[in-house]
């Protein structure tokens, strides 16, 4: 394995006519590192995403993963790379574990079918064909599929879009498990704490721009000086102010609680999160 | 992993496997043109002149049958439901994917004049094939005819709701005109005209003269010549408007 990036992006515009779905957008992926592209929905993230997997050409900028570039569509690339589709379809008369095995042998040194389909939770399906899956089981079809060729990149697009709570978390548990194994993965979501929860880096994309990249914590830190305080008035009401000087304000509202006998219930210091950064940027108002 | 042409192999043991578990495919696919020669054949069986045009009619049918509609009908589903663009993101060569593909199609039009082939001589009077080399290039050109238009056509339907009525649009008329099930050389002068234009009345008259009247590949060129002209338009409109993705997103 070596050091240089997963993925580079660098000026990347896609134009469809008049319309432009990406508008010149740079972006580098490390190798091992979880990099979200988080935005609302025809922000331009699939494009960007089908872009990097080799389904559309570009109309502008420099594009290479895993030191090539996805437009050529080479077999030898294809071989590294896993994909989930937000949506793509199956052979409806074919199981689950046919389909994986039939993938597998698509590969060069493809993983255990029999381990692939417990990562996925898929054990109870093995042997059921794919047109009586539920969604959530053909979702995780899906992510097997793309896991099975044993890739060293792997492109999610909105992998939980239609999960149930636990779903979701078991999800998530399997892509830090991907992390852990050293993959790279390109996440694409319109679930702020999925972003939070799985990525290391973020970009936040709108109307085919990036607006903000960093590390979901640092995101939500941009503006180191601003602090929230809450907390819960006599009336029992949230109260919150925002401050650069939380240790003055504190100190103030402790002393007149203090004075007037009272506790502060519920009090809060944080910093704005990713969601206020989020809301924030992609707000049209 | 295998070379690209045993995982078109692969590919093609799938797509058989996956064509048997579909009832509805395998009956329209495979007994319709059986249950028709069967049921023809049978109303005419005292009849030796109408067989010896149905029996060739309805091996061209099952050839129309077994590539252009099955094709047209499968290409624009794998399509839609994205299949095959999920086929697109992995290491399988397009080129095995899309050979396996008219591989199974061959297959079904391969078993399919074998068994009207039988039928013709043990139940129609027809007899064995009076010449053999026809029979298989007629059947290769008729195959590569159909089959490229096939695909061609799946183009041009826009949702596979509507893939049977566009199918069918095209292929009870041409069946109708092109001699199937009549001598054509009897129908009124515009459905002849018509006819004369398409390729399945050619591929009829390859079948017919190497099934019942002993003409050869040799008497037959200019059949030949429109069938190759056909295919070449197929192909060349097969690979133009191919599309890995479903036309609505």
């Amino acid at each position: 394995m070596n050091s240089a990036p997963a993925i580079e992006v660098r000026g990347l515009r896609k134009r469809y006519g008049e319309h432009e779905a990406v508008g010149g957008i740079d972006f580098i992926v490390g190798r091992g590192e979880v990099f979200g592209l988080l935005g609302p929905n025809g922000a331009g993230k699939t494009t960007t995403v089908e872009i990097l997997e080799g389904y559309r050409q570009r109309s502008e900028g420099e594009v290479s993963v895993l030191g090539r570039d996805p437009a050529r569509r080479e077999l030898e690339l294809r071989r590294r790379v896993g994909i989930v589709l937000q949506s793509s379809g199956m052979y409806r008369h074919i199981t689950v574990r046919e389909a994986l095995d039939h993938w597998a042998h698509l590969y060069p040194s493809p993983r255990d079918v029999d381990e692939v389909i417990d990562v996925a939770g898929l054990r109870e399906s093995e042997d059921v064909r794919t047109r009586r899956l539920s969604g959530g089981q053909l979702r995780r079809l899906d992510l097997a599929l793309a896991l099975v060729g044993d890739p060293e990149l792997i492109f999610l697009d909105e992998p939980t879009t239609g999960f149930d709570p636990a779903a979701r978390r078991a999800a998530w548990e399997t892509v830090r498990s991907l992390k852990g194994l050293g993959k790279t993965i390109l996440l694409t979501t319109h679930y702020l704490d999925e972003a939070q929860a799985l990525a290391d880096r973020v970009a936040i994309i709108k109307e085919g721009r990036i607006l903000a990249e960093g590390a979901p914590g640092d995101l939500g830190a941009g503006d180191s000086s601003r602090y929230r305080v809450a907390w819960r008035n006599g009336h029992g009401l949230i109260v919150q102010r925002e401050t650069d000087d939380p240790t003055t304000l504190l100190h103030e509202l402790t002393e007149a609680a203090l004075a007037r006998g009272e506790r502060l219930r519920d009090l809060s210091v944080s910093r704005p999160s990713l969601e206020d950064v989020y809301l924030e940027l992609t707000d049209d108002g | 992993m295998d070379s690209a042409l045993g995982l078109s192999w692969r590919q093609y043991r799938l797509e058989r496997r996956m064509f048997w578990r579909n009832p509805s495919a395998a009956f329209f696919n495979f007994l319709l043109p059986l249950i028709l020669l069967a049921l023809i054949g049978g109303l005419a069986s005292n009849d030796q002149k109408a067989l010896n045009i149905i029996v060739p009619g309805i091996a061209g049918l099952s050839i129309m049958s077994t590539t252009f509609t099955a094709l047209a009908f499968n290409m624009t589903q794998l399509r839609e439901t994205g299949v095959l663009k999920r086929v697109r993101g992995t290491p399988l060569p397009s080129g095995s994917y899309l050979g396996a593909l008219f591989g199974s199609a061959v297959t079904n039009a391969a078993v399919q004049i074998a068994l009207i082939t039988v039928a013709g001589k043990l139940f129609f009077g027809v007899g064995w094939p009076k010449d053999w080399i026809a029979l298989l290039v007629f059947t290769a050109a008729g195959v590569t005819c159909f089959a490229a238009l096939g695909v061609a056509y799946s183009h041009a339907i826009p949702n596979f709701e509507s893939a049977p009525a566009y199918v069918n649009a095209v292929f009870l008329p041409v069946i109708l005109i092109s001699g199937v099930f009549f001598d054509a050389n009897r129908a009124p002068k515009l459905v002849r005209d018509l006819a004369e234009v398409l390729p399945l009345k050619y591929v009829v008259d390859g079948l017919s003269g190497a099934m019942v009247t002993g003409k050869g590949v040799g008497d037959n060129l200019t059949a030949l010549g429109v069938i190759a002209l056909w295919a070449a338009v197929g192909i060349f409109l097969a690979i133009r408007g191919f599309s890995w993705e479903a036309r609505r997103t």
